[in-house]
């Protein structure tokens, strides 16, 4: 492979690539599923034609599409999410799943499954088919702020302490899934079980709607993060030295990660190593400044859980694997691989 | 022109005062050396003064208080050294010096970074990735990156210190602190350097403080301050003490003098 000097391969080349990557990404998870469509429909319908086969229009514009796009934020999201956390940990291992974002969120929309019809009827009620996803979302960010407010002492927030606050948060949240699990119905069960894998199953415009507009906020305010983020490879005291409020970064990229996230497991449930292995990556080809790592990532996260979906619908036809599962089965391998080839960093 | 001031500068760390009423000036040219034995609360002074510990007293830079500055200004005109940067992410040399200097844009080459990554002998290393380097290449990156920090700025700069020279062999000492010395004298910077080798304080300080048990022990210039009794009096130390010509003293340590008082090892003594 041509890298420079620094063993990095050069960014232009690399952007064109995935761009590529992910028009083929495109097309594919737009193209399989239960219905076949031709490339020329595909194409057709979404320069705004008048496709050949009347069916296409309606299973791309309604069902395909929304599916795609919500895929590419869902991964956009959760890539930029971990190349931030791992910058503000310093630690190449720190995953969105890490402060609790993804178990509060999973909890809430578990307890939505299970209890919906007994104790939290009224909120079903109220809420409707948002009930879920709102639930998800809440859930999330309020994991966030509760690691936030307990790491936070005297208008200092520890990131060790942060990090600890999400390991019992997590533990706490998964005795409690565990105790919903155990009360389930067998039917509540299996809606259940599909969520905690993580699916884009249902995605729908109603979906994107609520979603996108807090995951496209979080991947527009993550760039105001990449200086800063470089600063606290050197270190968190460094960050202050070099003239960046230390707190409001931390601050900003905690809520832009909780908002991220909480919106993306809330429309699709838990996809794990979306956040772990993109970043790494990313660092590995063309290196661990921010400015670089951060857009990457999340183009990369993207298209990379699109092809994953595309995938996920193709080889078990015409039923579709859970994508959670998916990434699990593909990511969790090839980082042992990583980890193997002491690549890791 | 005094850069820094500290009146009555106290700090606690878990309710223990580790630094108590501290008065200190440095002014624009000065290097001020600081010593002191491990644990007299020198760096924690250190940390005071780079804004990282609450503190009591004042903290003035250039007639302002530290609060009183907006970060991004501060940066420009206080830079700091830590004793130990760590970098696990793989950073260019390139990089890292360039995280000091915001304003310069990545297109265009910055003079400045080049001239620092010269004087400091990294220039060869610049797309090195820094987890790589040795010991000694990291800390003349991370005081190029800090010296670059403060380059552009006219006046009122305030250069911190804490052991800059621990992980370089003796060549590279000499010109770290060449360097430091030259940004004082030719432009202007205040220096405050905590630097544990004696010998190396007494060549390159214009001024020394001691410090002991987080006070101020001693204040003077280096042939006042290095002196066998008061060797003794803070670290315990037992040393000679030569004039050199060059017109500062050369610290010598002698054999310890625990040796003629201490008792003889009960265990040695069955042994033989």
């Amino acid at each position: 492979m041509i890298r420079d000097h620094s063993g990095r391969l050069p960014l232009a080349p690399a952007l064109l690539l995935l761009g590529a990557l992910l028009a083929v990404a495109a097309l594919a998870s737009i193209g399989s599923g239960a219905y076949d469509l031709a490339l020329m429909d595909i194409l057709k319908v979404v320069a705004g034609r008048e496709a050949s086969d009347p069916v296409a229009a309606m299973v791309v514009l309604e069902v395909r599409l929304p599916r795609f796009l919500l895929g590419f934020l869902v991964g956009a999201v959760l890539g930029v999410s971990g190349a931030i956390l791992q910058g503000l940990f310093r630690n190449p291992l720190a995953d969105p799943g890490l402060i609790g974002v993804s178990a509060g969120a999973s909890l809430a929309a578990i307890a939505v499954i299970v209890l919906g019809g007994t104790a939290l009827g009224g909120w079903v009620t109220l809420a409707g088919q948002w009930a879920l996803p709102l639930a998800a979302f809440a859930g999330g960010s309020g994991t966030v702020i509760l690691a936030w407010r307990i790491a936070s002492r005297a208008g200092q927030t520890a990131v060790a302490t942060l990090l600890l606050a999400g390991i019992a948060i997590n533990a706490v949240a998964g005795a409690a899934t565990g105790l919903l699990t155990f009360y389930a119905s067998d039917e509540e069960l299996r809606s259940l079980t599909f969520w905690t894998m993580g699916s884009l199953g249902h995605a729908a415009w109603d979906d994107l709607v609520l979603g996108a507009p807090f995951m496209i906020l979080a991947l527009m305010a993550a760039p105001w993060l990449a200086r800063p983020l470089d600063a606290f490879l050197l270190g968190e005291s460094v960050v202050g030295h070099l003239g960046y409020r230390t707190a409001t970064v931390k601050k900003v990229a905690i809520l832009v990660v909780g908002l991220g996230v909480g919106a993306a497991v809330a429309v699709s449930g838990l996809i794990g190593f979306v956040g772990l292995v993109v970043p790494h990556l990313v660092r590995q080809l063309l290196g661990a400044s921010h400015r670089v790592v951060l857009p990457v990532s999340a183009l990369m996260g993207g298209t990379l859980l699109v092809a994953a979906d595309a995938i996920a619908r193709v080889v078990v036809a015409p039923a579709e694997l859970p994508i959670g599962l998916m990434m699990s089965l593909i990511g969790g391998p090839f980082f042992l691989g990583l980890l193997m080839r002491r690549k890791v960093m | 022109m005094m850069v820094l001031e500290i009146q009555n500068l106290s700090v606690s760390l878990a309710g223990t005062e580790i630094v108590s009423d501290i008065n200190l000036t440095v002014s624009a040219g000065e290097v001020l050396m600081l010593l002191g034995p491990n644990g007299a609360g020198k760096s924690t002074l250190m940390k005071a003064l780079a804004g990282e510990l609450p503190y009591r007293g004042r903290i003035r830079l250039a007639g302002r208080e530290l609060g009183g500055w907006c970060p991004g200004e501060l940066a420009r005109h206080r830079a700091i050294m830590p004793q130990s940067v760590e970098v696990n992410f793989p950073l260019t040399v390139e990089e890292v010096v360039a995280l000091g200097r915001p304003a310069a844009t990545r297109r265009c080459v910055d003079s400045v970074a080049e001239t620092l990554m010269e004087a400091l002998e990294i220039k060869h290393l610049r797309h090195r990735l820094v987890p790589g380097l040795s010991g000694g290449e990291q800390q003349r990156l991370q005081l190029a990156r800090v010296l670059g920090q403060i380059w552009d700025t006219r006046q009122d700069r305030l250069l911190l210190l804490d052991e800059c020279t621990s992980a370089l062999d003796p060549a590279h000492q000499q010109m770290v602190l060449e360097l430091v010395g030259a940004m004082a004298r030719e432009h202007g910077v205040a220096v405050l350097a905590i630097v544990h080798d004696l010998n190396l304080a007494a060549q390159f300080a214009d001024r020394m403080v001691v410090m002991k048990s987080g006070r101020c022990f001693h204040e003077g210039g280096s042939s006042e301050v290095l002196t066998p009794s008061l060797l003794k009096a803070v670290y315990g130390y037992r040393a000679r003490v030569i004039q050199l010509p060059e017109g500062y003293p050369l610290v010598i340590p002698l054999a310890s003098g625990s040796a003629q008082t201490a008792p003889l090892n009960p265990v040695c003594r069955q042994a033989s």
